[in-house]
């Protein structure tokens, strides 16, 4: 460990280009589900000790929402459900 | 659904067993016992017990199979069986048999692991064997066994272990004496189940001693026919030849046995034994010696069939053929319609599509039969209603004509307006492959309108197409609804025509409707009727009329259009009520994949429609330049004297700069600018006073060349060249860069070797004054070569790499669909977009990927 380096870990959440992540309540993410007329297993995945994630008290299955900047919609929304490992 | 699947599935695939055929289930499957080499007896009937034994099946047609009763073709052969003098080793498996041996003990043939480690570990191993295969488990076992030996004695009866060694490719050692297959075998036959399924061996399907064969399958003569040459002899299949040496050494190697013949003979004999075996299997054994023929060329035995590229898998399963198909260069034809293609009469005859009779085509369909296979257009084939085809000769036409009736069906020759799918590799598109409307013609090359080259990227420096023909009505109608060129012509890519117009198009439309051209009405008209356009009655009645006035003819009355053109004269188009008001036609309206104009003809009138305007326009551009003459000459490029010196002028000036600036850095004087050394600051500038000095040229060339000759014209309306290619023939070819520098590769210090050392001028790192109408001099020259030679091994290198990139992506992405829902899935259900593209616009109905809100809007309004 360098010290001096601990403290200055870069917080990627602030980042400009992440995106905003956020936790979908257990209600948001049944209709998520079922608009979309899929299981769990068929959405993308995201770990759940992912940087952008910091912080966030999850657990395995909880729905993250990703709204992102699209070139070609302006602004769109995904979906990651997560996964331990 | 339930109701439908079990009606039709027959039989379903539960689990696939993989393992090796005992010898006990050898003898059961075999339909004769081989004892004899001959093959054939004194009057060439198959002799018994040999291996043309006329039991393992039929070759001859109209013989009935002995063993079970059928015809050729309906039985598939039966497997035949000899037993071998002495147990031989399975080439294929020699690798397991070295594991077996090396891991078990030699004394009770346990596996060398101690029995705690074995119920330790053996679960995992299991499962270890189930996801990544049996190689890796034996490899994992190994590591295992060798981690856990004490000293080099069984865990279970302590007995002594000796080292085995395998002398490639089928002799084991140990401790130097050699272990028979016999010994061999004895091992395997101790080897306990559940010690062999720690070996990756299935115990249901698998015994380790199988691994050594005692019987030996002769495969079915099926697969192995004789052929009979023209001179009448029989030659046999490289198989049987193998199997003949196989029986005649077993039948050596028993005699020799039961004579008691000395212990060397029969091991030597036994050693020939293992060889022939094994090149049975595979001929192709590093060690080993490959059997051969008489004529030297090596046999082609069990591998061999099915490995490699001319191999059963790559070549027969994997790689297929077709019929009803041709080939040959192409070349164009613009008087084509871009949905049709051009078959020469040769190919037409070739070429057949099956018409079946009824009452009312009888007629229709005799004639054909009468012309026969050599008059165009005739019948190649008539299909009775049994089944049987019949080729139609000079001599049968007569037979053929009188006993025609319906539902017979004529193979007739291929005629204007059938369907046929046009192809050219690499088939990297949808629009690689579409079907057209067949136009038979004269000659020996397939033609196509050149409007279509784009889509297919097609050149006529040589290229070749392929050409099928569908022969069903099925298949004909699926061709034309999905895939006939009209269908193809927006790009589901970026939403715009992939047709459009391409050189002498572009050039004569841009020709014609320039502001300043006009031409009597009476030309105005021979032109367009000239394309096939007799409806003049939008022309104004005067005696002359204006270019744009000629090309609105080929609009819609009702069309409106606005848009830019690449001229900087009429930069703004304006289609107003099927009238081109202002604006030039150039390659920013009529090219492939620019401009919406071809877009919203197809919108608006459909794709038809729009095929058909675009392919008059075509028409128009060509035979407009046919009218009017078009060339390019040496002379286009002539300067007037003071453009010359101008041009010398620019040059002189710039050199004096890099000069000072040469100065400046060798005194130290040059600042330097941020980030960058003394020297690449020195570079930057000098690349920045010459690139100036280059465009300034540019200018002047662009301000003096005559602006109406052809060169330009064909670079300004985009249909070949851009206007720097013209500066660089008139006025200067300018900096040569290799890897975005000066050329800086040579001797040491210096370019090449008529300069002096260290000499940073323009001249000496690559400018090139000269045009390439005066020449080059000799050590421009040089830098022109380098840089070329750069250029084409770029190109040369870079394109196949990219293409197996982009090969693998569509492989990648090839079964990702889009969803009801505007979801992207893949084969298995799993989102990968939640929204196509995130906008949900499918590009092939947007124009040019966006949606134009207002103008749906405005429809709509309209509509109210």
């Amino acid at each position: 460990m360098v010290f001096g380096l601990v403290s200055k870990r870069i917080d990627v959440r602030k980042h400009v280009l992440v995106p905003k992540h956020e936790k979908l309540s257990d209600k948001e993410k049944e209709e998520v589900l079922l608009s979309y007329h899929a299981s769990v297993e068929n959405f993308p995945r995201i770990l759940k000790k992912d940087a952008a994630l910091f912080g966030m008290n999850l657990k395995y299955g909880d729905m993250i929402r990703i709204v992102r900047k699209s070139p070609t919609a302006g602004q769109t929304v995904f979906y990651r459900v997560v996964v331990l490992s | 659904m339930p109701e439908f699947e079990e009606q039709y599935v027959y039989k379903k695939v539960a689990s696939v067993v993989f393992g090796f055929l005992s010898p006990k289930m050898i003898k059961k499957m075999a339909a004769a016992k081989i004892v004899t080499p001959e093959l054939y007896d004194k009057e060439g009937y198959p002799v018994d017990g040999g291996l043309m034994d006329v039991r393992l099946g039929v070759i001859d047609p109209g013989l009935r199979c002995k063993t079970c009763g059928s015809k050729l073709k309906e039985c598939t052969g039966h497997f035949g069986y000899i037993s071998l003098a002495r147990p031989v080793l399975h080439i294929s498996l020699i690798s397991v048999i070295l594991t077996l041996l090396r891991y078990t003990c030699r004394e009770c043939s346990r596996i060398t692991l101690p029995t705690a480690r074995i119920e330790q570990y053996g679960e995992r191993l299991k499962r270890l064997g189930n996801d990544k295969g049996p190689e890796v488990m034996r490899k994992k076992l190994k590591d295992l066994i060798i981690a856990s030996r004490i000293a080099g004695k069984c865990p279970h009866c302590k007995a002594k272990q000796k080292k085995i060694t395998l002398e490639k490719p089928t002799t084991f050692f140990e401790d130097e004496k050699r272990i028979s297959p016999i010994e061999i075998r004895s091992r395997l036959e101790k080897i306990q189940d559940s010690d062999s399924e720690l070996f990756g061996l299935n115990p249901s399907a698998v015994r380790p001693e199988w691994m050594v064969l005692t019987v030996l399958p002769i495969p079915p003569v099926t697969m192995r026919p004789s052929i009979t040459l023209e001179t009448g002899e029989r030659s046999e299949d490289d198989l049987t030849h193998k199997l003949g040496d196989i029986v005649r050494i077993n039948q050596r190697l028993f005699e020799n046995i039961n004579a008691g013949a000395p212990e060397i003979i029969v091991e030597d004999l036994w050693d020939l034994l293992q060889y022939h075996i094994t090149t049975f299997f595979d001929n192709d054994v590093a060690q080993l010696p490959p059997a051969r023929h008489r004529s030297g060329q090596p046999l082609k035995t069990l591998t061999e069939r099915i490995k490699s590229k001319e191999g059963r898998i790559r070549h027969n399963l994997a790689g297929k053929r077709t019929n009803f198909s041709a080939r040959t260069v192409i070349s164009p034809d613009p008087l084509l319609e871009l949905n049709e293609v051009g078959v020469p009469e040769i190919m037409a005859m070739k070429l057949t599509v099956p018409e079946r009779i009824t009452e009312w085509n009888i007629g229709y369909l005799k004639d054909f039969v009468k012309r026969g296979p050599k008059a165009y257009p005739g019948a190649n084939y008539v299909v009775r209603p049994d089944g049987k085809k019949k080729k139609l000769t000079e001599e049968t036409i007569e037979a053929s004509v009188e006993e025609l009736q319906p539902g017979y069906i004529v193979e007739r020759h291929l005629m204007d307006g059938d369907i046929a799918i046009f192809n050219r590799q690499p088939s990297l598109h949808r629009m690689s492959m579409m079907c057209h409307k067949v136009r038979v013609l004269p000659c020996k090359t397939l033609r196509l309108n050149p409007a279509v080259c784009f889509p297919y990227n097609a050149d006529f420096d040589g290229d070749e197409m392929n050409l099928h023909i569908p022969q069903t009505e099925e298949a004909r109608a699926e061709a034309e609804l999905l895939m006939l060129v009209d269908t193809q012509m927006i790009s589901p890519r970026y939403g715009l025509s992939v047709i459009g117009c391409i050189q002498d198009a572009i050039s004569g439309n841009y020709l014609l409707t320039r502001s300043s051209f006009s031409m009597s009405r009476e030309k105005a008209i021979d032109l367009l009727a000239s394309i096939g356009v007799t409806d003049v009655s939008k022309l104004s009645k005067k005696d002359v009329v204006s270019g744009k006035e000629v090309f609105s003819i080929l609009l819609p009355n009702d069309f409106s259009f606005s848009g830019r053109s690449k001229s900087r004269e009429e930069p703004e188009v304006i289609i107003r009520d099927g009238r081109l008001v202002s604006g030039v036609m150039d390659k920013n309206n009529l090219g492939e994949g620019s401009g919406l104009l071809l877009r919203n003809l197809h919108k608006k009138y459909g794709r038809e429609f729009a095929l058909g305007v675009l392919g008059r326009m075509f028409k128009l551009g060509v035979a407009f330049l046919m009218k009017r003459g078009f060339t390019t000459a040496l002379s286009d490029t002539d300067l007037p004297h003071g453009a010359k010196l101008q041009i010398q002028n620019v040059f002189d000036n710039a050199e004096k700069d890099v000069a000072g600036l040469i100065v400046q850095y060798n005194s130290g004087q040059l600042d330097v600018l941020p980030g960058r050394t003394l020297r690449e600051t020195l570079e930057q500038k000098i690349l920045e006073v010459l690139n100036k000095a280059r465009d300034e040229t540019g200018k002047i060339v662009a301000m003096n060349v005559e602006s109406y000759s052809h060169t330009i014209v064909m670079a300004i309306s985009g249909a070949r060249g851009t206007p720097l290619n013209l500066a660089q023939m008139a006025g200067c070819v300018g900096q040569q860069a290799l890897r975005n520098r000066r050329i800086e590769v040579g001797y040491s210090g210096r370019t090449l070797s008529c300069f002096r050392e260290g000499d940073l001028s323009p001249t000496a790192r690559g400018f090139i004054k000269s045009s390439f109408k005066s020449g080059l001099r000799p050590a421009e020259f040089f830098f022109q070569s380098i840089v070329g030679r750069d250029a084409l091994m770029d190109t040369a290198l870079r394109t196949p790499k990219s293409g197996y990139l982009y090969r693998r992506l569509a492989n990648a992405l090839q079964d990702l669909k889009v969803d009801y829902d505007a979801t992207v899935r893949d084969s298995g259900n799993r989102i990968v977009q939640f929204r196509y593209g995130e906008d949900g616009i499918d590009v092939s109905k947007s124009e040019g990927g966006l949606l134009n809100v207002k103008r749906v809007v405005g429809e709509a309004v309209e509509k109210e």
